[in-house]
């Protein structure tokens, strides 16, 4: 079974979201997600700057195996993109929730992830799945 | 119910991840993809490829039977255990399968592949009939490829068989001596690299992968298997080719023996006609430097140029650490494309459909 973490909020299409201490939003995948994928090649981060809107694409991240859409969870400004991750995608196998986050968002209305599951209901969606 | 090689729980055990390829339940890989792309680029690595399906040809008229079965030319082989690779036509010069045909002391041995098994014996059986043959399939061999740099000497340790240091590229030989009954070594592969491929009895395949392994040749998965095929620019049947191309598109001209000319084969008469018209696709290869990842059956256009072309099998290259494909595109196409991925129209140049050979660049 792949690692879930209890304090992160999920989505369905595999993120995982961290609200941090300052009130911003780490965005990432699961670990089951990356697994899942295989070898990361090549990721897409929105522009430092840029808005996301919940819900919608906001970049995309590579695999030997297959292209996939990476979803915003929250609205909001982005603030920071992982910037390692352009040197060594392959971060996002080794350490999903740590070194190989995606981007961080000044979200506009945080309670936006209450809609997110948490990781008693991740853990299910995931089995469910499978 | 998927079926199973003769070494299904050896690669469970071994952490295999285990999916779907073609109706067999087959390992795409043992964590890394690319970590398997590199130990058989560097070094040697192994591919369970007993799903792959062995049939024998004997009889007085084997020779007459596969002179008319296949495109290529089986007079080629001139000496016992020497391979020919071939497409098998139908009448519209369709490529029913890609193969490899070996002279036998007994006969001839073809190995097809998996996904068109069924299709090919009901083929090749009513084709059969005309002919004084027997069509024997050995669903009882397994078949492990062994492939790399160091793959000939890491097998050298285990089977001290001075007839496997002489054996020539695309040449096979039959292992003699006690434990070796229907062993049948061949120096093929699908990657690009020196190596073997071992025919041998299902219940000897457990311990000569457990062998290979003791002695540090890496577990493959499929996954790595296509990588390593796309780099060196081997087609893959259902990508490449099918019922609905000819050789002539796929780049598999050079497999069609057109001499003598009184040889008839199956599919002749129409690829007389496509060549006498002239051709209207070509396969080709793409490479793209930047971020992103050509995918199969993405459009592919050329400025000012007429018709569009449609990505065949894209992959990220591990050995050139960019994104490679290969096309099927009108024969106007020159030096530059561009591929149309996400909305993003992409710049791409054309190449000779090879991109790595024996670990090196070759465009």
């Amino acid at each position: 079974m792949s690692e879930i973490r209890s304090e992160l909020k999920y989505l369905s299409s595999h993120e995982w979201a961290r609200v941090e201490e300052d009130g911003t939003v780490t965005i990432g995948i699961t670990d089951h997600a990356q697994e899942a994928l295989g070898d990361v090649v090549f990721v897409e981060t929105p522009e430092v700057g840029s808005q996301v809107s919940a819900g919608e694409e906001a970049g995309v991240v590579e695999s030997v195996k297959a292209a996939s859409d990476i979803y915003s969870p929250v609205t909001g400004e982005v603030i920071a993109v992982n910037e390692l991750l352009e040197e060594a995608p392959e971060t996002v196998n080794e350490s999903p929730y740590d070194e190989g986050w995606f981007f961080k968002v000044k979200p506009s209305d945080v309670s936006e992830l209450d809609g997110a599951m948490d990781s008693e209901a991740y853990v299910k969606s995931v089995e469910d799945d499978s | 119910m998927l079926k199973q090689t003769p070494l299904f729980d050896l690669h469970r055990d071994m952490g295999g991840k285990l999916v779907d390829f073609g109706g067999w339940n087959m390992p795409v890989n043992y964590g890394s993809q690319i970590e398997e792309h590199h130990a058989v680029r560097n070094g040697a690595g192994m591919f369970d490829v007993s799903h792959m399906t062995v049939v024998d040809i004997q009889g007085t008229g084997a020779r007459d039977f596969l002179r008319y079965l296949l495109a290529n030319d089986v007079d080629r082989l001139k000496l016992p255990g020497k391979a020919l690779y071939t497409g098998m036509l139908n009448e519209s010069g369709g490529v029913i399968d890609d193969l490899i045909v070996y002279l036998m002391v007994n006969g001839y041995r073809l190995v097809v592949n998996c996904a068109t098994r069924e299709k090919d014996l009901a083929w090749i059986n009513s084709q059969a009939e005309a002919y004084d043959v027997t069509v024997i399939e050995r669903p009882e061999l397994a078949m492990i490829a062994v492939q790399g740099p160091l793959a000939r000497g890491k097998v050298h340790d285990l089977i001290g068989a001075a007839v496997l240091e002489e054996l020539k590229i695309f040449q096979g030989v039959p292992l003699s001596g006690e434990g070796y009954a229907d062993w049948f070594v061949a120096r093929t592969g699908y990657t690009g690299e020196d190596g073997y491929e071992i025919i041998l009895p299902a219940e000897a395949a457990v311990q000569l992968w457990q062998d290979l392994a003791r002695i540090g040749v890496t577990p493959c998965g499929l996954g790595a298997r296509d990588t390593l095929r796309l780099e060196a620019g081997m087609n893959l049947y259902g990508h490449e080719m099918d019922d609905d191309t000819s050789p002539l598109v796929a780049n598999m001209a050079w497999t069609v023996a057109w001499e003598p000319a009184e040889r008839n084969f199956i599919g002749r008469e129409a690829l007389t006609a496509e060549k006498s018209a002239g051709i209207s696709h070509k396969l080709v290869g793409l490479v793209y430097t930047g971020k992103g990842v050509l995918r199969a059956e993405q459009e592919v256009t050329a400025p000012g140029v007429d018709g569009v072309g449609v990505i065949t099998s894209g992959t990220f290259s591990p050995t050139l650490g960019y994104s490679i494909a290969l096309a099927r595109v009108p024969v106007g196409f020159t030096d530059q494309a561009v591929v149309n991925v996400r909305n993003r129209q992409l710049e791409v140049k054309i190449i000779s459909p090879c991109f790595v050979r024996s670990g090196n660049k070759v465009f």
